[in-house]
């Protein structure tokens, strides 16, 4: 994958995918299926909502507390006879990474699902040291052979059907009979399942990310469904867990509490299949596990979000809830955002690690619809956020001319009331007298914007504030 | 030059406007992983033993693990070689050196039994549970001497035997057991909650069993 951020070209981006019948095709996908798997669990559960306050106060309490949970989580992996690297920046992760591997002599690099690995370029490194990295999550191991980021932060993969997918085994994988059927999903895993199975069980050292970290005991966690993060960790000589700063929470029972929201909110299931808790390397007398562990713990940008009005996003657990819901994303999908992180949280997140001039495209796509707020399990607050980014933007004179002066022709009559109101009430009762015959303008000067692609109504023709006025007043004399 | 770790922890305190050495912080943080508190427990899992193995049986064929009972921990093998012959599958079967699993009497069924850590080509294994959590049909195992954690992986059919007596309610009483048997802040190499057999729904979003782990997972609850 590249890590040249396209987001500076959002609009483009979102042109295409818009035009993009296959992504189109596919995106259907996520319309229908997480929103109601995740309402359907939430309301299994009579204390989800009060599981979401629970895990919003937990991760507060450990950001507040960050500098000490880390000393402590620090201490407790030593003890347990595993290594903290930390690492300010992506540069330096890398280099940890790459020196480890390059210690044990790696020749493949198994890889588990990772967001961090994907934002600090892990793959593109490694095989420029001449080590092959596999992913090993189903949709990362597709978008791994089309050489593309993923589009979503949980299903990788969701911006591709089945007939992509067909193809591309059929390109790669070249040992096989040609003549195979690989028109259905199932067909399709068979043969991946197949294909790694081998990668796992000669890998040299194995990556995986961590949706958590426990300060009390040293403990990382993966959550997956496929197994593959465990089969990762497990096999090789050394495991690698790669995390950023704010995967950490005090205890065992702060986790149990998230936990209870994390699958609720990405995948509508009660628990994932596999929540695996590893605390070291292998120990005396130990079958299996890996020989070494690992922990690299990334800042790259999240020490310098504390104590700011962005501190809040420190909060997220990487469901993908407000995607799932995101109806910008659900247009779109989540390529044409640019960077690793799509959705609303990426247009969160993003602007803060490439910076808002690259990325200011991102919290303007949004219709404020606050579904995303609605639905996130630790309720941080998105649509509050893309507006301090589009406030921002605005301080920086990085919105476009149009929009400036847009703002400050509105500015002039929001200011002046009596203006306002006698322009609004000559607008609308104008417009509706010309658009009395249709019901609709299938044109407007000033406003093709919109009516290119769709009529714009007719105003009834009071404007809502005339309309107040005189609802009250009748009820009032009522 | 400062290290990545100082240079880390003085920009988290210099954002949130610390020193690190403030009394009442660390005294919260002590007190926070000392007193370990519980939060919102659901009363799902909340109820007297017999039911919490019936909700338990409930949820985990609700993650399409299947489920059956034997009287005692000697009926294991039989219902084991039973469910391998009703699946069509080969009587060979891969086991930890777990005492508890040593004690049943495998010697009187037709299985060819292997023990240690799978290499990837074994098609059947079994393992003993540490606990069954039942307010989502989880199951936890934990690593050590006699339990492999490649069994839980590398077998398509993994079939787990649970006693009774160690399905509990909720996440927080597997805590407060391990914190029993390891000791405060001391955890297993290796804690695996599994719920359900492994799946993927990456491609176009349809849901299928036997990802990467275990296609099947077959749990035995001995009720004595």
């Amino acid at each position: 994958m590249t890590l040249v951020a396209t987001s500076p070209k959002f609009k483009e981006n979102a042109a295409r995918a818009l035009a993009d019948a296959q992504l189109q095709k596919a995106l259907g996908n996520v319309r229908v299926g997480f929103i109601e798997k995740r309402l359907k669990a939430a309301e299994r559960l009579p204390e989800f909502e009060a599981l979401r306050d629970s895990a919003r106060d937990i991760k507060n309490h450990t950001l507040a507390h960050l500098d000490l949970y880390l000393e402590r989580y620090e201490k407790a992996v030593t003890a347990a006879g595993g290594h903290v690297h930390f690492a300010r920046t992506a540069e330096e992760a890398r280099d940890v990474i790459a020196a480890i591997c390059t210690r044990l002599q790696a020749k493949t690099v198994t890889k588990g699902k990772s967001m961090i690995a994907e934002e600090i370029g892990l793959n593109a490194h490694l095989e420029a040291l001449g080590m092959e990295p596999v992913e090993t999550d189903l949709g990362e191991y597709i978008i791994q052979l089309r050489n593309e980021p993923p589009s979503h932060i949980i299903a990788p993969a969701v911006h591709l059907t089945k007939e992509q997918v067909a193809e591309d085994f059929r390109r790669v994988h070249t040992g096989l009979d040609k003549s195979r059927d690989l028109s259905e999903p199932v067909t399709l895993l068979g043969e991946a399942r197949q294909v790694l199975r081998r990668r796992f069980l000669e890998a040299d050292v194995g990556i995986t990310g961590a949706n958590f970290l426990v300060a009390e005991t040293g403990t990382s966690i993966i959550v997956t469904n496929e197994g593959n993060g465990d089969l990762t960790q497990t096999l090789p000589k050394a495991h690698i867990v790669l995390a950023s700063l704010e995967k950490l929470v005090p205890t065992l029972e702060d986790v149990s509490q998230i936990l209870r929201v994390l699958a609720r909110s990405a995948t509508g299931q009660d628990m994932s299949v596999y929540t695996t808790f590893s605390t070291g390397p292998r120990r005396p007398g130990d079958p299996d596990g890996p020989g070494e562990y690992h922990v690299v713990l990334i800042d790259n940008g999240r020490s310098a979000m504390l104590g700011t009005s962005f501190q809040d996003m420190l909060r997220c657990i990487r469901c993908g809830a407000c995607m799932n819901h995101c109806p910008v994303y659900h247009a779109v999908g989540g390529h044409a955002y640019g960077w690793v992180y799509p959705g609303p949280m990426g247009a969160v997140l993003t602007p803060t690690l490439i910076g808002v001039d690259k990325a200011g495209h991102l919290p303007n796509a949004s219709t404020f619809c606050g579904r995303c707020e609605s639905v996130c399990p630790v309720r941080i607050p998105l649509p509050k956020m893309m507006r301090h980014w589009r406030e921002r933007e605005f301080e920086r004179h990085l919105t476009p001319a149009t929009v400036r002066s847009g703002m400050a022709f509105w500015g002039y009559f929001a200011r002046h009331p009596r203006l306002y109101g006698l322009a609004t009430s000559l607008a609308m009762h104008g417009l509706a007298l010309m658009g009395r015959a249709k019901g609709r303008f299938r044109w407007l000067p000033g406003a093709s914007g919109w009516t290119k692609h769709r009529d714009f109504p007719a105003p009834q023709g009071a404007t809502f504030q005339e309309r107040w006025r005189k609802e009250r007043r009748t009820r009032r004399a009522s | 030059m400062t290290s990545a770790r100082d240079e880390i922890l003085a920009n988290i305190r210099r954002s949130l406007g610390v020193t690190g050495r403030e009394a009442p912080r660390i005294a919260a943080v002590d007190e926070r992983i000392e007193r370990a508190p519980r939060g919102v427990v659901p009363k799902r899992g909340q109820l007297p033993p017999e039911e919490r193995v019936t909700l338990f049986k409930a949820m985990a064929e609700a993650a399409q693990a299947t489920v059956e009972a034997v009287p005692s921990a000697a009926d294991v093998p039989a219902a084991v070689a039973a469910y391998l012959r009703r699946h069509n599958l080969p009587a060979t079967l891969r086991r930890g050196a777990d005492a508890r699993l040593a004690a049943m009497p495998w010697g009187e069924t037709a299985l060819e039994i292997s023990v240690g850590p799978s290499d990837g080509h074994d098609l059947n294994g079994v393992s003993h549970a540490f606990a069954g959590v039942a307010e989502s049909g989880t199951l936890v195992l934990v690593s050590c001497e006699d339990n492999p954690t490649t069994l839980n992986f590398l077998p398509d059919n993994h079939i787990v035997v649970v006693s009774a007596k160690d399905v509990i309610g909720d996440y927080e009483e597997v805590w407060s057991r391990v914190r029993f048997k390891e000791g405060k802040g001391l955890m297993p190499r290796t804690v695996n909650m599994i719920t359900g057999p492994s799946r993927s729904g990456d491609i176009e979003q349809v849901l299928l069993l036997g990802a990467h782990g275990p296609r099947r997972l077959h749990i035995v609850v001995v009720d004595e």
